[in-house]
């Protein structure tokens, strides 16, 4: 499964690891229910290191889409908000 | 729904929107392989305007550490002249005038993380880019139409995807760049006006008794000196008489 990790790139990575990958995912998401900002920045971060050491990095020139996308592990809780808001933090071009 | 679904949606979301322009597949190539070229553009000015916030901050940082040495001098000076109120006044300056230095440190750090990341993105959106141009000639050359649109959407997801993500780094450094000017320009003025102080001490005041004293210091050393100058003439002079 192809992996994109915002800021970071792509990478492919294995079942198993996406397995932990969905669990972190899913306790990210109640973090930032509950707007904990601390918990939210741990999981985050934790997905962020999981994916760049268990997975394989994709060539840049590779145009293959991604199977998930793990957005920024830096971003306020703010951000991070206006990200998930329908205004979004991705501005048009 | 986890974050990474939510993610993933925004991001197609966003694409779908930026290349949903053209029915012709060609096109749709085109107009795509454009947009890439002036996203390609604003990462650019991007990392200037990042690097031109960071060199703003660093020439602060040089005014602010030579104010330093002044400060402690005008310290020293006031003290001698049995004047602690003002030595104290001169040292909270400094004071103020340290923690700015290290708030700075601190913006400097992140303006330069910005220009890292930024360059990473800009690196990867140009290799995927020149993998789209390619693609899309040999999509245009070698697939019927209805073969080419879906040749075409995979090209244009894979690549999106990295709009999107150097879209929002853009965004980011933009915005954090903004921040460190507004704040860069307050520093500015504290130091152009030549008063670090805090807001509760009267600037204007200290500054004519500090000046007062270090006028008066400077009077006291040219003094000494004339003295100097005249007990050494007068010595002399006998000296001369005696011959």
């Amino acid at each position: 499964m192809i992996v994109r990790v915002m800021g970071e790139g792509q990478f492919r990575l294995g079942e198993e690891a996406v397995g932990r990958l969905n669990e972190l995912d899913e306790r990210a998401q109640e973090a930032l229910d509950r707007d904990d900002e601390g918990e939210l920045d741990r999981y985050l971060d934790e997905m962020t290191a999981l994916v760049r050491r268990d997975g394989e990095r994709l060539p840049e020139d590779d145009l293959s889409p991604s199977d998930a996308i793990v957005p920024p592990s830096d971003m306020t809780l703010a951000e991070t908000k206006m990200f998930f808001s329908d205004q979004g933090l991705i501005p048009d071009v | 729904m986890g974050l990474m679904s939510r993610t993933s949606a925004i991001v197609r979301a966003w694409y779908s929107k930026l290349l949903d322009r053209a029915e012709d597949p060609a096109v749709t190539l085109d107009y795509s392989y454009e947009r890439q070229l002036e996203l390609l553009q604003n990462v650019k000015k991007g990392i200037a305007d990042v690097v031109t916030a960071k060199k703003r901050l660093e020439l602060q940082t040089k005014k602010l550490e030579t104010e330093l040495p002044k400060l402690d001098e005008q310290a020293r000076q006031a003290l001698a002249a049995n004047r602690e109120d003002l030595a104290r006044a001169a040292l909270e300056r400094k004071a103020f005038a340290q923690q700015q230095l290290q708030s700075l440190d601190q913006q400097i750090d992140d303006l330069a993380a910005q220009q890292e990341k930024l360059t990473d993105s800009e690196k990867r959106l140009s290799a995927k880019v020149e993998a789209f141009r390619t693609e899309k000639e040999t999509i245009k050359a070698q697939y019927s139409a209805a073969e080419a649109q879906v040749k075409i959407g995979e090209a244009a997801t894979g690549i999106g995807e990295e709009m999107a993500d150097t879209g929002l780094a853009i965004q980011r450094a933009q915005d954090k760049t903004e921040q460190m000017q507004a704040r860069a320009a307050a520093v500015d003025e504290l130091v152009e006006s030549g008063t670090l102080e805090d807001h509760t001490s009267s600037g204007t005041q200290l500054d004519r008794e500090l000046a007062q004293i270090s006028a008066q210091s400077q009077v006291d050393a040219d003094l000494e000196r004339l003295k100097g100058e005249l007990s050494g003439g007068t010595q002399k002079e006998l000296e001369k008489e005696s011959k």
